[in-house]
């Protein structure tokens, strides 16, 4: 399964242990990791389901390109990093 | 009874409150490093609001129903979801007003600009769909945000379901059916920044700020872009107030909760400059329904000011007395005798996002 750690100044705001998830996309990561902490979905994600301006995700230490659609793929042993963006401080 | 007043910023939120000898006194600050854009203390039935604007992590709405002492995180407001097309669809990037309707009603609006209904203190929220989808909206645009936005919501005190809609910039729109239908209410608004041929235009006209008389919600005052206007129900009609000095130009506007004709008003430098007017900080009262204006000034700087008024920035009391004020440079004064003078509480305090008082 993958792996899923956040950024801590994420836990300012609300619960957020690093995670597994066997989602295949970040789409289907993110669905998966929400499920059983809704109130996550909207830090990460806009109304319209995209990555917040602010937010970036590095999945194996590369940061993803489909910010909209989440299609980035997502191993079995993938570590996968939720971060805030430089930018919106 | 010793005053409470809420003054969120763009590090936190703070209480003020009087002590026996009516000296206020500031508190510990709660959601420190986190911008406040708005409040609402008091509901009537012992939840307030607070909304955030999170830099990375977007707008949230918290609520505490022990006055402040604690909070918890409520539902945000957020447009429903357009299509299966990730480039279509808006989301809430700032929750710009919060406001009581009747019962335990809320209503927020929002830039981009969408009006939300909850009818159950903030566990869930309604879109109210009818005002974003009138074709007039197609024609909305950005003032001082990229995309318009809702920053007054007037409820009728006598019909809660009679609420008049201000838009930076986008008019002002009327429903006296709870948010089914609209009607246009910026007749007789004129626009400086527009071919002269569309001045009039409803939907074109930036209200910074728009305040209905609590006791008599029939006028209403706004504070528009480039100018003074009030309205009375009776004529339908905005009546701008010409020849105002230092200049008709502001953000923020208080009304007396009980006398229609007096109103305050921070007057500043347009259009880009957005500064007092010879960096003197003043603010102008008219209790005579806009035919003349005091110009007040004792207790505020009148050198160096670069201080700006944000709209949701001046309050006053049930008592009709007392007027908090807080600046984009952090410093908050009181008046405690209808602006005829000021008093300093701070000159520390970060950008000042929206000053309101609580329960007296």
């Amino acid at each position: 399964m993958a792996s899923v750690e956040f950024t801590p100044n994420l836990s300012r705001h609300i619960e957020c242990e690093t995670l597994s998830s066997n989602g295949a996309n970040l789409r289907e990561l993110i669905d998966e990791i929400c499920c059983d902490n809704p109130q996550l979905k909207p830090y990460i994600l806009d109304d319209q389901d995209r990555l917040r301006k602010h937010v970036t995700v590095f999945i194996d230490g590369v940061q993803v390109q489909d910010r909209k659609g989440l299609n980035d793929l997502i191993n079995m042993e993938s570590s996968v990093y939720i971060a805030q963006a430089l930018s919106g401080g | 009874m010793n005053k409470t007043c809420w003054i969120g910023t763009r590090k936190g939120l703070i209480k003020l409150k009087q002590d026996a000898d009516n000296h206020w006194q500031l508190s510990a600050p709660q959601f420190v490093g986190d911008p406040v854009t708005q409040i609402l203390p008091d509901t009537g039935n012992g939840t307030m609001y607070v909304a955030l604007n999170l830099g990375h992590f977007g707008p949230k709405l918290h609520r505490s129903s022990d006055q402040g002492l604690t909070w918890q995180e409520c539902s945000s407001p957020s447009f429903p979801k357009q299509s299966d097309n990730p480039d279509e669809g808006q989301s809430v990037e700032l929750i710009w007003t919060i406001e009581k309707g009747a019962g335990d009603d809320l209503w927020t609006g929002t830039v981009p600009a969408g009006l939300f209904r909850s009818r159950d203190k903030g566990d869930s929220w309604e879109f109210i769909d009818s005002l974003s989808s009138l074709p007039a909206s197609s024609e909305w645009f950005g003032g001082g945000f990229d995309e318009p936005g809702i920053h007054s919501i007037c409820i009728d005190p006598r019909d809660g379901d009679c609420l008049t809609v201000a838009i930076s910039c986008g008019g002002a729109w009327r429903s006296t059916d709870g948010g089914i239908s609209w009607q246009e209410k910026a007749n007789g608004m004129r626009a400086e920044y527009v071919p002269p041929e569309q001045a009039f235009d409803h939907n074109i006209q930036d209200p910074h700020r728009v305040i209905a008389c609590p006791a008599d919600p029939d006028r209403m005052w706004s504070q528009h872009h480039n100018g003074i206007f009030k309205y009375d129900e009776s004529d339908g009609l905005w009546v701008e107030i010409k020849n105002v000095v230092p200049s008709a130009f502001g953000f923020a506007l208080a009304v007396h909760p009980k006398e229609k004709d007096t109103a305050w008003f921070v007057p500043a430098v347009k259009d880009e400059c957005r500064i007092p007017v010879d960096n003197k900080l003043v603010v102008l009262r008219t209790r005579d329904g806009g035919k003349s204006f005091d110009i007040l000034s004792e207790g505020l700087p009148q050198e160096h000011s670069y201080d700006l008024i944000y709209r949701h920035c001046l309050d006053i009391a049930a008592d009709g007395d007392t007027l908090m004020m807080g600046s984009t440079s952090g410093n908050l004064w009181v008046s405690e005798n209808g602006g005829d003078h000021w008093n300093c509480l701070s000159n520390n305090l970060a950008d000042i996002y929206c000053v309101k008082f609580g329960h007296d």
